[in-house]
């Protein structure tokens, strides 16, 4: 299964943990290093809930990555919610329209190697972000 | 899953499995704070030894359970976050500012033990 992908459902708050711990799993069968896995499970923590606190229900896709002379976990979260209108503020340290913390998606690039949303109000937010193993 | 809430003394201990769904997390908040009530607890020790994940919610719930704890003349001490998870707190940006930590439970009843002998 090392390079097939993993789609997870996320449709309540039990979903964000069966997520993480996907892709902690897959992030260790990877060879990733513990350290490494936590930062993997805390973002894939992070984009979930993000789903189920703004859009209520999506998905969250795993899959292994081959770069130039590196693997890595690719993670994918995608929803069909209301969409994010102002990208730049959403990605601002302290921003939120939930209630929430706020630091989600600033937290989640900080996390991560690699960062990349696409929001359309209306349509849906996907952020698709990479790790690589050093 | 329901998190254990262990009694020994004036000190409560909750200790916290891998994984806490959101819901687990808001039972055991109310569930923390009653049980402080009714027992009259002065400490409250939260073991997140086991808790791979540290994300802004579960932070979040931690800082809410020691105001809480707090409003009722109680003190909460949280121990045992590990290496891997404070260093992903930090990434996230999440603190746990005004909350007492310890590194383990034995550390933990120390702090305590020391502070009541104060005040006492």
């Amino acid at each position: 299964m090392s390079d097939g992908e993993i789609r997870v459902g996320i449709n309540s708050d039990q979903d964000i943990v069966v997520a993480r711990q996907k892709g902690r799993a897959m992030a260790n069968e990877l060879g990733f290093s513990p350290g490494d896995a936590t930062l993997i499970a805390t973002a894939i923590s992070e984009l979930a809930r993000n789903i189920v606190s703004y859009a209520r229900k999506g998905k969250i896709t795993l899959k292994m990555v081959n770069g130039l002379n590196r693997q890595g976990i690719a993670v994918t979260a995608s929803d069909e919610g209301p969409g994010i209108p102002d990208i730049r503020q959403a990605l601002r340290d302290g921003f939120s329209t939930s209630g929430s913390l706020g630091l989600g998606l600033p937290g989640v690039r900080r996390l991560m190697d690699e960062f990349e949303i696409d929001s359309r109000p209306g349509q849906g937010t996907t952020v698709a972000v990479k790790k690589w193993k050093q | 899953m329901e998190v254990p809430i262990l009694k020994q003394g004036a000190v409560l201990i909750a200790t916290f499995q891998a994984a806490l769904s959101d819901a687990d997390l808001n039972q055991l908040r109310m569930g923390l704070v009653q049980q402080v009530v009714k027992f009259r607890s002065r400490a409250v020790i939260v073991d997140v030894t086991a808790m791979d994940v540290m994300d802004s919610f579960a932070s979040r719930t931690l800082r809410e359970i020691a105001h809480m704890i707090r409003l009722r003349g109680a003190e909460t001490v949280i121990v045992g976050i590990q290496p891997e998870v404070a260093f992903a707190m930090v990434q996230l940006g999440l603190t746990l500012e005004g909350v007492a930590t310890a590194l383990d439970l034995e550390e933990g009843l120390a702090y305590l033990n020391e502070k009541f002998k104060t005040t006492n």
